[in-house]
């Protein structure tokens, strides 16, 4: 019974790795707990809603919770930051580590007062009793000597009817600071005597430096240095200014040798189906009838285009490197991961010892919406430091190096095919990928490859890995919700990951989940208005789940707009669709209206979504909403641009992204399921919103676009 | 040069064609002013210039001298917020927030001027502003309810 009880809401693979109380929680500052955890802050808020977690298992106010700082020395190693997993794994072991604690403190107090345990209550941290006058709190019970015990995996955590902090809408801790001016992140920390870098980039990682004129430079800025080793170039400036002002010249002295080995950009399709092919069978249902002789064979094609994080703060990274220590300050996703890929960097350079001790602090950064140059950064500031000699460092990268140096996410196709039988039910379901894969992390490549973008431009380069992807078990990557949700007798996924990337690729929010909902949900649409049945209707005549059905009707019901067309000017059209993200995520179902002119506009989102158990609803609300409002400006807007030389996206002129004056008015609501299990909620709208875009701008123009973005170009092209 | 920044004779050792950012940010310890693209197109760093929101990545030190520059530091404080930054608060609107200082600027310009504001004002006038996190739909509530606040004062 308890068991099940403890197990609800949250799974523990965090604690496989870090299983010991010491290495989640310590009692050591008066009042205050220090909770110690191994998952980042990047703007999704999870530090406020592990905080709650923690103050509600414990029974103290959220203001005695500390964070300790992240990094590898005291930190639990829980791998990378990603894929909405952060309150399932991470959650779920604080929730544990507390429990357990507090467990033991309740025992030691009942030894120490002769009270009975069912007499106990906990406020604040102060254990009391009305058996006894004499409280002890937390602090008094020495419960940091459980430091080497582990966290028990079924210690009495608290049921959902008694919590006060989780489910309720916690303002974010880290916020107010943001509001008023105060150095927040890592790009506005100082060391002292600190020395500013920038770096020189080719716009072609394959790009090789022929020549510098280093005598031109040097006549200019006597007192800037360059360093380098092979292609990888940066300067070193006492002042920021200065450092800018030095590469701006640098860039203007240096010949490229640029390899003419990018696809081409106007036909991606021919670049992704003839590039060599890893092919794999995701999955194959057969069916138990033969296929019906009579049914339709209905077939499309759908593209995305390589597409940029776009981190409004540019990566940075501070580091140090002395003989017995490099200490790297990094918003990297994965410190852990980052640090044992610049160990191999190391054991390479040091192969008879004497390497440096690395030290790696995660520090926020801007939001990342995935694998952005955080980590690249990172590695670019430990050969700098290096090169520096002892001075510690900090090196920015530019705009153009974030659009054309860092990971896209990958150019995807998919070719979907179905059969329809005479009732308009789907007999027969083909979806095949053609795509990179979507994970080039540090920590995940080949034996002896690195993936920093540096790595390649040294004297003696690194072999540059080709993208992978996560397996099923996490959520897949270029197949990430391709297995269709839909009950179909009979249906093949197939997966052709490219063995070849002149475009660097890795994650980007959401994986291949986004491309692949887009073009499954639109190609229901396509399968239902060839048929004549509604659209949602045809859904939920392919679907006996009732958590779909539940969020699907909400996202439709709680929209005024969706039924009422009274008010429609030319160009009006609406949208709709549906996935549970990963297969095994979120439920989440999104309606658009937009307004179809010179451009596409989205003017109302409506999201639904069903996360199991809520830790805080303005959190989860506020991850929807905004997803949705990046995808509106993933699918409306976004390309990356290259000849078969250069990347030539370089600034935000280049890279237009959703403005204020475009944006939509977003209601979410969520359906509330106290007794299910917590999923990710951070990437869950990404597909829907793309694929209701798209069957909206059907709705409205009657062109059905299949190659992202919508924009104008696009949607003429397609209209023929 | 002597500057007056929020309130206050500030002095800079700075080259006055240098860009002003660096001198805030570096030199005057200012960090609320965040360095977002370098080229005046996000508006991460805008501060208020004689109360007009400017970025400052673009702009040369020279053009701040002898007017009254604002920063996010200067603009309220915790126990006196101005109404945007409880507005903000209220609404929670910022995810990784990066982009919220330059965005408050320009929202206090707005709101400051008295003038009649509707939803479509508020779009405009952040419109020079990038958010990549997708919190414009709760900034654009949140301005407009201290838009109402201030007016009903």
């Amino acid at each position: 019974m308890s068991t099940v009880m403890l197990a609800r809401g949250f799974v523990k693979n965090s604690l496989d790795k870090n299983p010991n109380l010491g290495q989640w929680l310590h009692f050591g500052q008066p009042h205050k707990v220090t909770l110690m955890v191994g998952k980042v802050d990047f703007g999704q808020g999870i530090s406020t809603a592990l905080a709650q977690i923690a103050a509600d298992e414990l029974d103290v106010a959220l203001d005695q919770i500390v964070h300790a700082p992240i990094n590898t020395q005291d930190s639990p190693d829980e791998g990378v930051t990603s894929g909405s997993f952060s309150i399932e794994h991470c959650g779920g072991a604080v929730r544990m580590a507390c429990a357990t604690l507090k467990a033991v403190a309740v025992a030691r107090f009942c030894a120490a007062r002769g009270v009975a345990p069912e007499s106990v209550t906990v406020q604040a941290g102060v254990l009391s009793s009305a058996q006894t006058s004499q409280p002890m709190t937390y602090w008094d019970l020495h419960l940091d000597d459980q430091a080497l015990e582990p966290v028990l995996q079924d210690a009495p955590a608290k049921p959902q009817a008694q919590h006060r902090l989780v489910g309720a809408p916690i303002p974010r801790i880290d916020l107010t600071k943001k509001l008023f001016g105060g150095p927040s992140f890592i790009q506005d920390m100082d060391l002292p005597d600190l020395q500013h870098c920038r770096v020189l980039r080719a716009p072609n990682r394959a790009g090789r430096i022929v020549s510098v004129d280093e005598a031109s430079f040097y006549k200019k800025f006597p007192d800037v240095e360059i360093l380098r080793d092979g292609s990888f170039t940066g300067v070193l400036a006492q002042r920021e200014d200065q450092a800018v002002l030095a590469m701006a010249l640098l860039q203007k002295l240096v010949t490229w040798q640029l390899p003419a080995n990018l696809p081409n950009a106007a036909d991606l399709h021919t670049f992704l189906t003839t590039t060599p092919s890893e092919q794999r069978i995701v999955d194959e249902v057969v069916a138990k009838e033969p296929l019906n002789p009579s049914a339709t064979h209905v077939e499309a094609w759908y593209q995305r285009p390589y597409i940029s994080h776009a981190s409004i703060g540019p990566s940075c990274a501070l580091a140090q490197w002395t003989n017995q220590k490099l200490e790297i300050w990094s918003h990297s996703q994965g410190i852990y991961n980052l640090k044992s890929d610049i160990e191999v960097y190391l054991k390479r350079e040091f192969p008879n010892g004497g390497a440096p001790e690395v030290l790696i602090h995660h520090v926020e950064g801007a939001g990342c919406y995935g694998h952005n140059p955080a980590d690249d950064v990172a590695f670019d500031a430990a050969l700098l430091a290096r090169l520096a000699k002892g001075r510690p460092i900090r090196l920015l990268w530019s705009r153009a190096d974030e659009l054309r140096c860092g990971p896209s996410g990958s150019a995807h196709l998919v070719k979907l095919e179905a059969h329809l039988s005479e009732e308009g039910h789907i007999d027969n379901w083909t979806h095949t990928i053609w795509s990179n894969g979507y994970t080039a992390r540090p920590g995940r490549s080949a034996p002896g490859s690195l993936s920093f973008v540096a790595a390649a431009e040294l004297a003696n380069p690194f072999e540059t890995p080709v993208s992978l992807d996560p397996p099923m078990s996490a959520g897949g990557g270029g197949d990430r919700n391709a297995i269709p949700l839909y009950d179909l007798p009979n249906y093949k996924v197939v997966y052709n990951r490219l063995l070849e990337m002149p475009i660097r690729t890795s994650a980007i929010r959401a994986l291949g989940g986004y491309a692949n909902v887009w073009a499954i949900e639109s190609f229901m649409d396509e399968l239902a208005l060839s048929t004549q049945q509604d659209p949602v209707a045809f859904r939920l005549k392919h679907l006996s789940d009732t958590r779909a059905r539940a969020v699907i009707q909400k996202a439709v019901e709680q929209a005024p707009w969706w039924q009422d067309h009274s008010q429609d000017e030319e160009g009006v059209g609406r949208g709709f669709a549906y996935a549970r993200y990963k297969n095994t995520g979120a439920w989440c179902a999104v309606a658009v209206r937009i307004l179809a002119g010179t451009s596409v506009r989205v003017t109302d989102i409506s999201v639904a979504a069903d996360v199991g158990l809520v830790i805080n609803p303005d959190g989860v609300k506020s991850q929807l909403e905004g997803g949705a409002v990046q995808s509106c400006s993933w699918t409306l807007k976004e390309e990356l641009m290259f000849t078969n030389e250069a990347l030539t996206t370089s600034s935000w002129d280049d890279y237009p992204i959703l403005k204020f004056s475009e944006s939509p008015v977003v209601t979410v609501a969520l359906i509330h399921q106290p007794n299910e299990p917590s999923v990710g909620a951070g990437e869950a709208t990404q597909g829907p919103t793309a694929a209701a875009i798209g069957n909206a701008v059907y709705n409205a123009l009657g062109i059905r676009v299949r190659k992202l973005p919508l924009n104008m170009d696009n949607i003429l092209k397609s209209s023929g | 040069m002597e500057l007056m920044i929020n309130g206050a004779k500030r002095s800079s050792g700075y080259p006055a064609n240098g860009m002003a950012i660096f001198a805030l940010r570096n030199e005057l310890n200012l960090k609320g002013v965040r360095m977002g693209c370098g080229e005046g197109h996000c508006g991460s760093c805008t501060v208020l210039i004689d109360g007009v929101p400017t970025t400052s990545c673009n702009l040369p030190l020279e053009a701040l001298a002898g007017k009254r520059v604002t920063t996010p530091e200067g603009v309220g404080t915790l126990e006196h917020p101005h109404p945007v930054q409880a507005a903000l608060l209220e609404e929670q609107p910022g995810q990784c927030g990066f982009c919220l200082s330059g965005i408050l600027m320009s929202a206090v310009a707005l709101v400051d001027s008295g003038r009649a504001v509707s939803e479509d004002d508020v779009r405009a006038a952040l419109d020079a502003h990038l958010c990549r996190c997708g919190s414009q739909p709760r900034v654009i509530k949140a301005v407009m309810a201290a838009v109402k606040k201030v007016k009903t004062v």
